[in-house]
């Protein structure tokens, strides 16, 4: 039923799947190529989480990137979104189990915060990454939409790449 | 999935492209209403609404129910065709986040192991 068109050549990527677990919580999986001691690492150092966790195809600049994965500390993001204020997306660390859970709150949604765990499972040298966000409810899920790259979803810049992409995945 | 979200916005479009059809869904975007009343509403008999209505129906954009004589119309379960748009635009953002990840993981385990070799030697 998946009609996507994979715009990379190449080995078959692993694929990402969401499913909506309730009304108040989506969970994401992936299989990432290496080891959870790696992934692990890439998404509490910050000058690793800053070379991904942006993606292009978003729009948006990051600015800074604080990170201090301990439980109890703190993180920031701010993006250049065009306007003098940039966009800060913050929380705090509530577990840190290193190579293998992490959990945060993402307290820039104010009363509708959500928080978003993570568990890493190594199988073979590859790693099962199991992203589950929860919202208070059901209504916070729904105004949440798709966080930040909702904001930035209509940009021209982002309809230019998409149609690079279209018609490069078109002529392969 | 892609596939089957352009297939439901289609028959979604379809059944919006016409003035009347607008007209019912606000209509009952306001309250809801016998199949009778619409007619009137829009002067058409009740055939010439029934055929409207069972098009919106089709769409998930209208539900119907028969109580006693009277059928009653009411906004319909479209949410679920914006919750399948929404998930997917949700997986697409983590899909791209994840392939750069995926990106930074490779090349810093293809470092450690070659890093490992030279400190071997």
């Amino acid at each position: 039923m998946d009609a996507r068109i994979e715009s990379k050549p190449g080995p078959v990527k692993d694929r990402t799947t969401v499913e909506r677990k309730s009304d108040r919580e989506v969970v994401v999986t992936r299989t990432i190529n290496g080891p959870a001691r790696i992934v692990f690492e890439a998404f509490t150092k910050a000058e690793l989480l800053e070379r991904w966790w942006v993606p292009k195809s978003m729009g948006m600049k990051l600015r800074s990137c604080e990170v201090d994965a301990r439980v109890g500390g703190k993180y920031r993001l701010e993006f250049d979104v065009g306007g003098p204020e940039p966009a800060a997306f913050f929380g705090t660390y509530v577990e840190v189990k290193p190579y293998s859970r992490l959990a945060w709150t993402n307290d820039e949604g104010g009363e509708g915060r959500s928080v978003t765990t993570v568990t890493f499972e190594e199988k073979g040298g590859k790693t099962l990454v199991v992203l589950r966000e929860s919202y208070p409810s059901k209504e916070a899920l729904d105004t949440a939409g798709t966080g930040a790259a909702d904001a930035m979803v209509e940009t021209f810049d982002q309809l230019d790449e998409l149609l690079v992409a279209l018609g490069e995945s078109s002529r392969q | 999935m892609v596939q089957y979200v352009t297939t439901r916005l289609d028959t979604s479009f379809a059944a919006l492209s016409d003035a009347t059809r607008r007209g019912v869904l606000e209509q009952l975007g306001r309250a809801d209403a016998s199949i009778t009343d619409l007619a009137e509403t829009f002067h058409m008999t009740l055939t010439g609404m029934k055929k409207h209505v069972g098009v919106l129906e089709q769409a998930g954009l209208v539900t119907t129910k028969k109580i006693g004589r009277v059928r009653t119309c009411q906004l319909g379960p479209r949410r679920l065709e914006e919750e399948t748009v929404w998930l997917e635009r949700y997986r697409q953002r983590w899909d791209e986040r994840f392939d750069e990840l995926d990106k930074v993981v490779q090349e810093l385990t293809r470092k450690e192991k070659s890093d490992g070799r030279k400190n071997r030697k």
